[in-house]
């Protein structure tokens, strides 16, 4: 295992270079780390603190360029081969010397305290001001945890960065073409350990050859494993770049979310700000309520630039927030191999604990959502409950559909939830039982015994079964109170 | 917002250090070449005798120079702080689940890794002690118990004589320390055989006497430097001992700098943490809500080994008063010893512990007479409500609580001023009824709101450690070292002595330097802990700064041919004199030079006034008291028991604060620490005494959703300047922390709202008080 060190190039804070790694998946942060760039910290390894935050730079459609905060101690560094990359020591370059307003207003406002968490702070607000929105608020630090300060400096420093000016950064080169580059810095990357195909045929001929071969998206859950040990024990074939992944679209009645397309960009999407030349989709605010609201409680920034609902249908964990939403919504999952493509409903896919449907040579190329309700009214929300309320791992997730005909009566309902079971799982039964009532908030007490006999979820140190069992009818319950509230 | 008020703010001194990256922390100081990495072989059992233990695959793996074992341990294999009962590494059991029993020493931290996982050991399973109550079936307790007591009459007495009793037991919850920094120590054997060790600790002395202990070495073979620490809170001041004392006898070993950085998930199982404690109570109180008689078990998780357990247990219990005047107490304390992490100091050290059975005891009594909680607190304060009753200001270890006057305002008692202040600044009383209106509109969501006090002693309660050093440099060309044995770890301690420094030499902080904490500089320093820091070390910079100008002083009255009477000044970057001369302080340097006089002095500071009777637990242990008071307001979900803070109100006495923006900072971090201790932070422990929380997926620390936005200010007291103390400040690390159980307060007031009968039992309520306690504790009022 020594001495197979591989150099990935990179452009770091403004200047072409190589990043030497021990393997293609030795991340970000080691190899910065390793090259005596100690500015970006370690302080858990898990993308769960944000101290290695560091920003991505790309071009946006008008030309601008954009920052986008990553975990640096989740991305393997030959994903990023090519990229753009800043870090906390890069800043001051970038400002002709001087300090960001970021770093000034941190500064002035006593926002570090012993300084550790403080240059994923930077980063994480010089992204936001550097994004299309300069939206600076607690969502962009959310994943930024700092033990000494509270916080209340840190938000006195971020009231200072939305009050000032707008800078731009320096524009970077136009991409030679549209295409994400398949010769060039990438192949440098692309190694048997780490494969980087230039589009979907070739991945999936790729992953035809090599069954053993892992999927390997945005990297927030197989990071955790390159955090720990540099030399990955599978091939990966990353699908990160992959442009038939990459679309968020709507098709008739159909949205269509690429597996690729991160999770930010789905938010953005929903805000009535797409990118990318997304859709948007602020039109269909009631319809895709359960998508936003569980994205808002789904971990924090830095992983939800890299996240994607492919990744959360891979892993295909109980606790994925997004797949309670995907079986509430009747989600149907496009699956595609060399072999040719099939459709799955979301509630199809899932086997077992971390088990699915999915064959050995299939990808998850994206996933198709109807807009259209089956009645005239939509009642429909996410919940979520941890033990802290932001950027935390699901005691219960639960998403909740109902459509009603214009009597109140329900002529459709889905009762989804994660947390509970090996898998995110729909209270069928219960859902049975609802079609043919008219809405009342009285209706949990009637589902009641289906919920109780349909669960049997365990103890962990999240939760005690008893809790998750009184969760299951009680956030049922609190769906059916809001609703009524809004009829 | 109050920090508006106060101007200058004077910034961190690492602060753009700490904004470019350009701060550099242990593990990144520049090392020599070649340093190698270790990484821990962890036990797979709680508690069991080590039957074999074989290395040897793991010698021969690749990278790999050394595995450390028990065996090859030159002096004493024991780092412990006050008893020798922490073997560094174990020779015949080990004690706790994750426990390291050997250490591999490579050249990458991965081949370490892999290494460790070669070595191969039998561990014959011991039946463990993992519960407050398998130590109390075992008797399984660290020393004797303590007792505080106070009473003219016998302590059964004065209960059975009361109106009203309440017995019931209280549990709180371990805390992680979760510092974003873990603990990371590199040393090498330098060519005068000095073994030098860089450690994050909050205790270089005591570092470098257990690497000396450990290594059989003499203090003057060891030196134990500190940069920076990426935060302490108490977890780094004993328990970087052991890593540092691995380090040294790596590098001794094999002759080449060794370094260890924890891995978080290695860091949060081998660390000890705040102290749990169970506390089985009986008090008696009148009619009025007035405390009579207290009796109480306080039982604290020491651990495996003692550490630093004795004083923690110590300051519990002279804590339990909190703000409060008990008239009859009988408090014993106990240390179970089971089989978990040694558990450590922690803010508060043991006070925020003692300070919430009072709280929850106070609670109860307001809930069983029906009575407004903090009509409840107030009239039990020391002086009463209004401060009037002389009869009621000694706590239970004899210390009386008003301290001197100053500035025309005859000895205080703070708590009062504080305390009203609090209630106009958290508009108390329009919040209550606005409270009690939502929860009369709402069913399934309420609100609760609380205003609870902090009253916390300052000093080490052992008396000798409170005592400090300093080492101030002026070089001939008028800029400045100063060397001081206090350690940075976010506090501000070096920004803080920096303008002490700069205060009393009378020139711009520009021209001084706060040096890298080093035991060659500064010997047998105390920790930096107790909330003392500032304090200790700034009254011996101040010292030694004194003495050099004293001699300054001196040549300048023969130089200007002043008389005895003449009286110096150094202000404004010069010495000036009272008839009118001046000289720039920099040619005043230059001037003392010439006259062969000194321009270094040591200082030296012991805190005046203490006494602390050990068999007795009686005496003045405190130099005076840090007080504060917080109004918090919260909204609970009754179908999840998820909770919001919705405003929080702080109101803190820091003294004539040295640096306003830093203690603000120290407030409100100490404020959300404690609330993320109280509400959200869990550890757990499986079945089998191993801690399933080692990382922050699953260990949550509060984030900055959940600090209210709008609704959260600080106000330091005005007019507070401490006689006596450095520049009149007052120590600001620890107190606030416990301004935290407001919250936890403000949600049993919600809980209550929940009742739908009128029973007035005290309400219960787990401590932590996650969702999934706050939801049973409202089930338990809505059945």
């Amino acid at each position: 295992m020594t001495n197979t060190t591989i150099d990935i190039p990179i452009t770091l804070n403004g200047r072409a270079t190589h990043l030497r790694c021990s393997a293609p998946t030795q991340t970000l942060l080691h190899a910065l780390n390793a090259a005596g760039h100690t500015g970006t910290k370690e302080g858990c390894g898990d993308g769960d603190c944000g101290a290695c935050t560091v920003a991505l730079l790309h071009r946006d459609c008008d030309g601008i360029t954009r920052a986008l905060a990553v975990n640096s101690c989740l991305i393997p560094t030959a994903q990023l081969a090519g990229a753009q990359l800043v870090t906390v020591e890069g800043l001051q370059t970038l400002n002709h010397g001087s300090l960001h307003p970021t770093q000034s207003a941190l500064v002035t406002h006593g926002g570090s305290q012993c300084g550790y968490c403080t240059p994923g702070f930077v980063m994480s607000l010089f992204a936001a001001f550097h994004s299309a929105e300069k939206a600076i608020d607690d969502a962009v630090v959310e994943g930024n945890l700092c033990r000494c300060t509270g916080y209340t400096n840190i938000r006195r420093a971020m009231a200072e960065l939305l009050a000032a000016p707008v800078l731009h950064l320096a524009p970077l080169p136009e991409p030679a073409t549209s295409e994400p580059a398949t010769s060039g810095p990438a192949t440098f990357a692309d190694t048997p350990l780490l494969r980087r195909p230039g589009n979907l045929l070739e991945a999936l001929a790729l992953k035809h050859a090599t069954p053993e071969a892992q999927w390997l998206a945005g990297a927030t859950d197989l990071g955790l494993e390159f955090s720990r040990a540099a030399q990955h024990p599978k091939p990966l074939i990353a699908i990160d770049a992959l442009p038939e992944l990459n679309t968020l679209h709507i098709t008739g009645n159909c949205l269509e979310i690429g597996a690729g397309v991160s999770l930010s960009r789905l938010q953005w999407a929903l805000r009535g700000k797409p990118q990318n030349g997304d859709v948007d989709l602020s039109g269909h605010r009631n319809g895709l309520r359960t998508i936003t609201t569980m994205l808002h409680w789904f971990a924090a920034t830095q992983v939800r630039n890299r996240a994607t609902l492919g990744g959360n249908l891979g892993t295909a964990s109980p606790i994925g927030d997004l797949l309670p939403v995907l079986l509430a919504l009747d989600g149907v999952l496009v699956l595609q191999s060399v072999r040719g493509e099939r459709l799955l409903a979301a509630a199809d896919y899932f086997l077992g604990y971390r088990q699915t449907q999915l064959s050995s040579d299939e990808l998850v190329r994206c996933v198709r959502i109807n807009l259209t309700g089956h009645g005239t009214r939509r009642l429909n929300e996410s919940y979520k409950v941890g033990k802290r309320g932001s950027d935390d791992i699901s005691i219960v997730a639960a998403c909740f559909v109902l459509d009603l005909d214009p009597e109140n009566r329900i002529v459709h309902a889905r009762l989804a939830y994660g947390g509970i079971a090996a898998v995110p799982i729909r209270a069928m039964s219960a859902e049975a039982q609802l079609i043919g009532q008219i809405f009342r908030p009285e209706l949990g007490q009637m589902v009641r015994p289906m919920l109780e006999a349909a669960f049997n979820p365990l103890t962990d140190f999240r939760g005690s079964a008893e809790y998750r069992k009184r969760l299951i009818l009680n956030l049922f319950d609190k769906f059916l109170a809001e609703m009524g509230a809004q009829l | 917002m109050s920090t508006a008020q106060i101007a200058p703010a004077i910034p961190h001194e690492s602060a753009i250090g700490h904004v470019t990256g350009g701060a550099r922390y242990t593990d990144e100081l520049h090392m020599p070449a070649g340093v190698l990495s270790m990484m821990p072989v962890l036990s797979n059992c709680a508690h069991a005798r080590i039957v074999w233990l074989d290395v040897s695959a793991a010698r021969l793996a690749d990278g790999v120079l050394d595995v450390i074992t028990a065996a090859d341990i030159p002096g004493e294999n024991d780092t412990g702080a006050i008893a020798h009962d922490e073997p560094l590494l174990p020779t015949d059991t080990v004690e706790f689940y994750g426990q390291a029993v050997a250490w591999v020493v490579a050249q990458t931290e991965a081949q370490a890794s892999a290494a460790a996982k070669l070595v191969r050991f039998e561990l014959a399973p011991l039946t463990p002690i993992l519960s407050f109550a398998e130590a109390k079936t075992a008797q399984a307790y660290h020393m004797a118990p303590k007792l505080m007591l106070r009473g003219d009459i016998e302590i059964d007495t004065a209960l059975a004589q009361s109106e009203y009793r309440i017995s019931d037991t209280f549990s709180s919850g371990a805390q992680d320390h979760f510092y974003l920094e873990t603990h990371a120590s590199w040393a090498y054997v330098d060519s005068e055989s000095i073994v030098r060790v860089h450690a994050s600790t909050q205790h270089p002395s005591e570092t470098q006497h257990i690497v000396a202990r450990v290594l059989a070495l003499r203090s003057y073979d060891v030196i134990v430097s500190v940069v920076r620490m990426g935060g302490g809170f108490g977890g780094k001041e004993t328990q970087a001992n052991a890593f540092a004392a691995l380090v040294a006898l790596a590098a001794v070993r094999t002759g080449k700098p060794v370094r260890i950085k924890l891995k978080r998930e290695h860091d949060m199982t081998l660390t000890g943490k705040r102290h749990p404690f169970q506390t089985d109570y009986h008090v008696g109180f009148d009619g009025t809500g007035r405390i009579q008689a207290l009796r109480a078990v306080m039982v604290c998780d020491a651990g495996w080994s003692l550490d630093l357990s004795p004083p923690v247990l110590t300051r519990a219990m002279a804590h339990i008063d909190n703000a409060y005047f008990l008239p009859n107490v009988h408090l014993t304390g106990l240390m179970a010893r089971t089989n978990k992490v040694s558990n450590t100091a922690f803010r508060g050290f043991g006070g925020p512990q003692g300070m919430l059975v009072i709280e929850e005891i106070i609670s109860a009594i307001a809930r069983t007479l029906d009575l407004a909680p903090e009509r409840v607190r107030a009239h039990n304060f020391y002086g009463g409500a209004d401060g009037s009753e002389a009869n009621r200001e000694e706590t239970h270890y004899r210390q009386p609580v008003r301290d001197a006057g100053v500035n025309g305002i005859s000895g205080a008692l703070r708590m009062q001023r504080i305390w009203a202040k609090a209630l106009t600044q958290g508009n108390f009383a329009a919040r209550k009824l606005a409270v009690a209106a939502f929860n009369q509109q709402n069913t399934t969501r309420k609100r609760g709101l609380a205003i609870t006090p902090v009253k916390f002693g300052i000093s080490f309660n052992k008396v000798q450690y409170n005592q400090a050093g300093a080492h101030v440099l002026i070089y001939s060309d008028a800029s400045v070292h100063v060397n001081h044995g206090g350690t940075e770890m976010g506090q501000g301690l070096h920004s803080k002595m920096l303008s002490v420094a700069a205060r009393t030499l009378g020139i711009s902080a520009r021209h001084i330097k706060i040096m890298v904490t080093s035991t060659e500089k500064v010997p047998n320093t105390s920790a930096t802990a107790a909330s003392a820091g500032s304090d200790l070390n700034g009254q011996a910079v101040k010292n030694a700064c004194q003495a050099i100008l004293g001699r300054i002083y001196t040549l300048l009255r023969a130089h200007w041919g002043l008389t005895e009477a003449a009286i110096f000044r150094a202000q404004n970057d010069q010495i000036v004199s009272d008839c009118g001369r001046a000289m720039p302080f920099k040619d005043a340097v230059a001037l003392t030079y010439d006259q062969r006089v000194s321009l270094a002095a040591t200082g030296f500071y012991a805190t005046p006034g203490l006494s602390w009777d050990m068999a007795n637990n009686t005496g003045q242990p405190f130099y005076y008291f840090s007080c504060g008071a917080a109004v918090a307001e919260v909204e609970v979900d009754g179908y999840t028991g998820e909770w919001r803070l919705r405003a929080a109100h702080l109101v803190h006495d820091v003294g004539a604060s040295l640096n306003p923006l830093i203690d603000i900072g120290q407030i409100e971090g100490g404020f959300v620490q404690g609330m993320g201790w109280l509400t959200m932070e869990e550890l757990v422990w499986d079945a089998n005494g191993r801690l399933r929380t080692i990382a922050p997926s699953t260990y949550k620390i509060p984030t900055i959703s959940e600090v209210p936005e709008h609704e959260f200010s600080t106000t330091l007291l005005d007019n507070a300047e401490q006689p006596g103390v450095i520049y009149g400040s007052k120590a600001a690390g620890e107190p606030p922390l416990m301004l935290a159980i407001s919250v936890r307060e403000a949600l049993r007031a919600a809980i209550a709202a929940y009742a739908k009968n009128t029973s007035n039992a005290p309400i219960k309520l787990a401590c932590p008080s996650t969702p999934e306690a706050i939801l049973t504790a409202i089930d338990t009022l809505r059945a």
